[in-house]
């Protein structure tokens, strides 16, 4: 069963198309991930979901009800925003009965909830405090002690963890997913940040000009991208690319030939094309290993030691390539080293269409 | 420990006191002076008695300081044909001033609010409107108003001048809470709708405690703005309801018998003393109502 439909969903400003014949269906329980960097229209559309944003075409079905013209309250959502959106002049108890008392709710039942939703999330020492006198994680807390006390299907998440440091940012990614694993509600996260997508989601839509590029598990979304721009979207640092041609069983670039046997082609028919070969930092490496051959002689530009592992830069073909290598590795600049590629981890895009081959 | 030796620059950078500062302090101090004379001229002048203002020190300290001016000028100057003081003029200002600053900064609290959150179909170009509003110098209005307050029968009124303040102060109201609503974060907004507030209760019980300095800033500026208002007053208050300011002219310019310098003098600390209450005691806010002052031109 679909938690949340999107049909054909279309947003148009005066000179800017944001969002375009959009299709997505999210299961019940299912957190899904919008990834995407900023100006992509994942904001946008977690808007349009929760009715803040008037659409200009298609429709929205949440819970198997057609929503399209529901105002915010009537949709059973819960959101939660990058900045908080605390109302500054009351405290954490008011903030979270807010919406309730609105409501019209009965004061027991309000009491009652608010005090569940504070046990969950360990905020119940600080109800009777201003939200200026929380730090950041606690503030954020209490954010989504507000959808929590909604008791909606749906919880919507705008860039939640995006004004925390990065320790913070860490504890509270696993305290969400905690709470979702408890909850079990269908829960839809706006980031930018692939870390978060990667840790979170069951399912990635990463966009793109208002379109989602891939729809899919975080796994297959690293390891068999569907086009260029997811391939060089995930991964840190990102993939690194060859220009060239297939011929047969092989990837030529001047000289140079690998030997694509493993690869799994998508379409047998592509075997005699202009292509890019992406491989990931992590599936180089310097030494030879089993089932892995050799590339090139490259000398090394930069190294970049992050303690348990060590990114070394060099440039190849025009391009900055890097390969991640185990942090005990000692290496020096400007030293020759070799390169070895896997071709089973390697990733083939047609030149023209930049699909995946 | 051992203490380490540093030679050359170390810690906090010393503060020097040059020529160039003290002429600044000197400049700033005589101004200030400057601008005081006549504060300090007015308030001797309004304790002395009339032989003494005749000797034409103006400068000199009263010989025997006395309140008799003020209670004349508050209680028994006269203006035209009236010896009532300027009590009445007082009165009429506070009934003036105290509706046309509440209504019009609920008004323009509401339309800022309504201008920057609930953006509509042609919410620009409204603004625009109001905008342009706070431009057109008044006087090229004040004849078509008069017309329109006489055809509904409101010439010469409270309700009218009240109505009269309420007009003009609702361009710069408006503009005023607008960008300050729009200076609140956006989301703030977003998650009162999702919560389910409604347009009022989003006003009353979200945005409105939030702008409370605005609305200080918004009271000084409408405050001594009304009180100080001539013209409209003359025009559009009728014989009834002339606020201080006009009656302060008429008693300062009634011509016969003895020009009493000490009651004048007190008759206009008397008028000017609501707004240098209001400059004294609301700090910090004032300059803000400078500030957003400024943008009215």
């Amino acid at each position: 069963m679909n938690s949340i439909s999107i049909k054909e969903l279309d947003l148009k400003y005066q000179d800017a198309h944001v969002l375009k014949q959009l299709n997505l269906d999210i299961k019940k329980g299912e957190f899904l991930v919008l990834l995407g960097s900023s100006g992509c229209g994942k904001s946008t559309l977690l808007n349009c979901i929760a009715g803040l944003l008037d659409i200009t075409a298609g429709q929205i079905w949440i819970n198997e009800r057609n929503v399209t013209w529901e105002e915010p309250k009537d949709r059973g959502i819960g959101m939660v925003f990058q900045s908080y959106a605390l109302y500054p002049q009351m405290t954490v108890e008011k903030n979270l009965s807010f919406g309730l008392k609105v409501k019209g709710m009965a004061k027991d039942e309000i009491r009652e909830r608010v005090d569940r939703a504070a046990k969950i999330l360990q905020i119940e020492p600080l109800l009777d405090r201003k939200p200026s006198e929380l730090s950041g994680g606690q503030r954020q807390r209490v954010a989504i002690g507000r959808a929590l006390v909604r008791d909606v299907e749906v919880f919507l998440f705008d860039e939640p963890l995006s004004n925390l440091d990065a320790k913070l940012r860490a504890d509270l990614r696993v305290e969400i997913k905690r709470l979702h694993q408890k909850l079990k509600n269908t829960m839809v996260y706006v980031t930018h940040d692939q870390v978060e997508a990667l840790t979170l989601a069951d399912r990635i839509a990463i966009m793109k000009d208002g379109e989602i590029q891939q729809l899919s598990s975080p796994a297959d979304i690293y390891h068999k991208p569907c086009n260029l721009f997811v391939a060089q979207f995930i991964g840190s640092p990102s993939m690194n690319l060859l220009e060239g041609r297939i011929v047969g069983e092989n990837f030529v670039y001047h000289d140079y030939r690998v030997n694509l046997m493993g690869y799994e082609f998508i379409n047998q028919g592509d075997h005699d094309t202009s292509a890019y070969l992406g491989i990931r930092p992590e599936h180089l490496a310097l030494e030879p290993r089993d089932g892995y051959v050799k590339l090139a002689s490259v000398s090394i530009d930069i190294i970049e030691p992050m303690g348990d592992e060590t990114i070394v830069w060099f440039d190849f073909m025009g391009r900055k390539w890097s390969v991640k290598v185990h942090g005990d590795h000692q290496l020096r600049w400007d030293e020759e080293v070799d390169i070895y590629l896997d071709p089973k981890k390697a990733h083939l895009f047609s030149k023209q269409s930049e699909v995946r081959l | 420990m051992e203490q380490i030796q540093l030679t050359g620059p170390h810690g906090p950078k010393p503060k020097k006191t040059t020529v160039s500062r003290l002429g600044v302090y000197a400049f700033l101090f005589s101004a200030a002076v400057f601008f005081c004379i006549p504060l300090y001229v007015m308030l001797i002048t309004s304790l002395k008695g009339m032989p003494e203002i005749r000797l034409g020190e103006l400068f000199s300290l009263p010989g025997d300081p006395s309140f008799a001016a003020w209670v004349k000028a508050w209680g028994e100057a006269c203006s035209g044909v009236e010896c009532n003081g300027i009590q009445t003029g007082f009165w009429n200002s506070v009934k003036i001033t105290i509706p046309s600053v509440a209504i019009s900064i609920i008004l323009g609290s509401i339309n800022g609010y309504a201008l920057s959150f609930w953006r509509f179909k042609g919410s620009n170009l409204l603004f625009g409107l109001l905008l342009f509003g706070a431009f057109v110098p008044f006087q090229v209005v004040i004849f078509p108003l008069i017309i329109f307050l006489r055809e509904v029968g409101l010439y010469g009124s409270l309700t009218g001048i009240i109505l009269i303040h309420t007009i003009f102060g609702m361009p710069i109201m408006t503009l005023l809470f607008r960008n300050y609503f729009s200076s609140l974060p956006d989301e703030l907004f977003k998650a009162a709708r999702v919560d389910g507030a409604n347009f009022w209760q989003i006003f009353f019980q979200i945005m409105m405690p939030l702008s409370i300095p605005v609305t200080v800033v918004a009271v000084i500026l409408q405050t001594t703005g009304i009180w100080n208002d001539y013209l409209l007053g003359l025009i559009f208050a009728g014989r009834e309801n002339l606020p201080m300011t006009v009656q302060l002219n008429n008693i300062v310019a009634t011509t016969f018998g003895v020009r009493e310098y000490n009651v004048n003098m007190a008759a206009t600390i008397l008028t000017a003393l609501v707004p240098l209450a209001i400059y004294l005691l609301s700090g910090k806010y004032f300059v803000r109502g400078i500030a957003a002052g400024a943008v009215k031109g």
